[in-house]
């Protein structure tokens, strides 16, 4: 039975997952079976068998890992001895992490409040036009796309050539730079610059998402506003300013927030971009480096901390302003 | 989706239909139109659009061409050849089938589970009453926030102790897990739309939660389901971060960690990368273009995960 752990062929492969989908199958419907009998089972019973196995799961994979690693971050390298904050304050002293902690903080500034002006601008002027559907899709396509493609279709358009005769450039900005008379340039490899560059495929990405959400949000502005505001003489620009922006506000922190937190736990744009060389990492890459390839358990734990840490006042200030708005209505 | 994270709620307003009528009055509404602002428009579909033209239309030139030329000159040297997929795909070094198979293998299960745990779950927190169930609800809901990152280490820990570690099995395991939390919040606000009174009518005529489950809530919630299905599936497959940590070796790798891979070794041989690309794409692109409208429906009930 070694293929069950070990499938080496295709066969062996779709034998396993068959093999997998028919125990689930098979376990869970016993379960219902057995608690399908109203007056014979207590309804603890029902209880536990329609949430037991999804909080069972939650409890062993998200609660008591998260609590595990807490722990450990207060430990040494190989969880041996416990050295109190050692870890933390390494984190936030070395050199080497001070550059982790500001490339992180320009991504979770830049990519949210980029990617939701354009998404917001785009969403305003195709906003019911004759291309609406089609435009959109163009938008919304890398959001289908994995942050690996993204990253590789960007490493292409940035791709370097040295600069001599007979050597064409083969990625377009490269191109470009040279169309207009310029010096080609190390994109990914130049810090610091090259952050930004990395947080263009980001934005890239998420764009699409702001977009949606905000685009059903402009549709959903009640018809008697915007008519009382082009009644007053509102138009163009100013509509927009005065009307359009604070209707939408709710979903425009919406869009923000939901857009910082996925920026913060990023890894996979910096790992296959640069593998976190040349100044680029952030705390999610440094994590992975950390604890999987230094196995450093301690101070991978610790970073993995940080990053809870961090999402919980974005997370916050949502909740807030959700409420505040909730008021308002 | 970008990788994807969460927030919780946040319902966007919910889109209205607009009579034809009521569209073509507002036509002017809202719009600002000059020349600039549709120049700016398409500005911008150009630049979303022409990174991946780009290296959709590389990945059919031959190597040789993609060498020593970009590929905006490909009509002063034309050269169309599927050798660079034949090469990603079949290639002792590259060898993109396997892979093909090992994202099939481990994404199917990854959806089908936790989808299901889910929607019993979100049964449960919708429809039958028990001590601490808010409590719960809001525990759970609040699970939303955890980066997995946070899980990892002491998740492969017991993966290794179990002798499992390295096997599709973990795999799946941890992707149920990790997208449980979202989908029993996604599935449980739809379920809770449904009328009281279908619940209660099938209530009286004496059946059963599992008979209620299956035969009056299941087959209104399709479309819930197929909202969540595509994120969960799209999350799976563009996963790199799950599969790097708990399935890397060779045999049981996805796409994803093959490309990333060859990004870091074989950086500069864009036929086999951008093929390669294009082969991890096609899956995700064909589901989202067909089911782009469920999609859309699940990201504005809060559907973003991370």
């Amino acid at each position: 039975m070694d293929w069950l752990l070990n499938a080496d062929t295709n066969g062996e492969k779709f034998l396993v997952m068959l093999a997998a989908v028919g125990l689930f199958v098979v376990v869970m419907g016993a379960v219902l079976v057995a608690v399908d009998r109203p007056r014979w089972v207590p309804q603890w019973l029902v209880v536990l068998g329609f949430i037991g196995p999804a909080v069972l799961m939650l409890v062993f994979g998200l609660v008591y890992p998260g609590l595990r690693t807490a722990y450990e971050s207060f430990f040494d390298r190989n969880g041996e001895n416990f050295i109190g904050f050692d870890n933390y304050v390494r984190v936030f002293t070395q050199d080497e992490f001070q550059i982790v902690l500001r490339n992180t903080a320009i991504w979770v500034l830049l990519v949210p409040v980029a990617a939701t002006f354009i998404g917001l601008v785009y969403a305003v002027l195709v906003d019911r036009t004759r291309f609406e559907a089609a435009a959109k899709a163009l938008i919304f396509l890398p959001m289908a796309i994995s942050m690996v493609g993204a990253s590789i279709i960007w490493k292409f358009i940035y791709e370097y050539k040295p600069d001599q005769p007979g050597v064409n450039q083969i990625g377009l900005a490269n191109q470009v730079l040279v169309w207009l008379g310029l010096e080609p340039y190390q994109f990914v490899i130049t810090a610091p610059w090259n952050t930004f560059f990395l947080i263009v495929v980001m934005i890239w990405i998420q764009a699409g998402f702001a977009m949606t959400v905000l685009s059903a949000a402009i549709k959903a502005i009640p018809d008697d506003i915007i008519e009382a505001a082009r009644l007053d003489g509102v138009g163009g620009v100013r509509m927009f300013r005065y009307v359009t922006i604070p209707v939408i506000r709710p979903a425009l922190v919406v869009v923000v927030t939901t857009i910082a937190i996925t920026t913060l736990k990023v890894f996979d744009i910096v790992r296959t971009m640069t593998g976190g060389q040349f100044s680029t990492s952030v705390v999610a890459n440094e994590f992975y480096t950390q604890a999987f390839t230094r196995f450093n358990f301690g101070l991978g734990a610790s970073m993995a901390v940080l990053l809870f840490v961090l999402v919980i006042p974005i997370v916050v200030y949502n909740i807030r302003q959700m409420r505040l708005s909730e008021d308002i209505r | 989706m970008s990788a994807p994270t969460t927030t919780p709620t946040v319902a966007a307003p919910a889109p209205r239909r607009l009579s034809r009528t009521e569209k073509r009055a507002g036509d002017a509404k809202t719009k600002l139109s000059s020349p600039w602002a549709s120049a700016i428009a398409i500005a911008l579909a150009v630049l979303w659009t022409i990174p991946t033209f780009g290296l959709l239309v590389t990945s059919f030139r031959p190597e040789l061409n993609i060498r020593r030329t970009g590929w905006w000159t490909y009509f002063s040297n034309p050269g169309l050849t599927l050798d660079n997929y034949k090469e990603a795909l079949y290639g002792g070094t590259s060898n993109f089938s396997d892979y093909f198979v090992n994202s099939l293998v481990i994404t199917i299960p990854a959806v089908v589970i936790p989808i299901t745990l889910a929607l019993l779950a979100a049964y449960a927190f919708a429809w039958i009453d028990f001590r601490g169930r808010d409590l719960l609800f809001v525990a759970v809901f609040a699970l939303q926030i955890v980066p997995i990152q946070i899980t990892m280490i002491p998740l492969l820990s017991i993966y290794v102790d179990w002798g499992l570690a390295g096997s599709f099995w973990t795999v799946w395991l941890s992707h149920s897990i990790f997208g449980l939390p979202l989908a029993i919040f996604l599935l449980h606000n739809f379920m809770k739309d449904i009328p009281r009174s279908l619940v209660e009518a099938a209530r009286v005529d004496g059946a059963g939660h599992v008979k209620i489950f299956f035969q009056v809530l299941l087959p209104l919630l399709v479309p819930a389901i197929a909202a969540f299905a595509i994120f969960q599936f799209l999350w799976v497959w563009n996963d790199l971060l799950v599969a790097l940590t708990f399935g890397s070796a060779q045999n049981v790798a996805p796409l994803t960690v093959r490309l990333a891979e060859l990004s870091g070794t074989r950086g500069s041989e864009w036929y086999l990368l951008s093929a390669g690309a294009f082969i991890a794409m096609v899956v995700p692109l064909v589901v989202f273009l067909s089911l782009q409208r469920y999609f859309v429906r699940g990201l504005l009930a809060g559907g973003v995960k991370g």
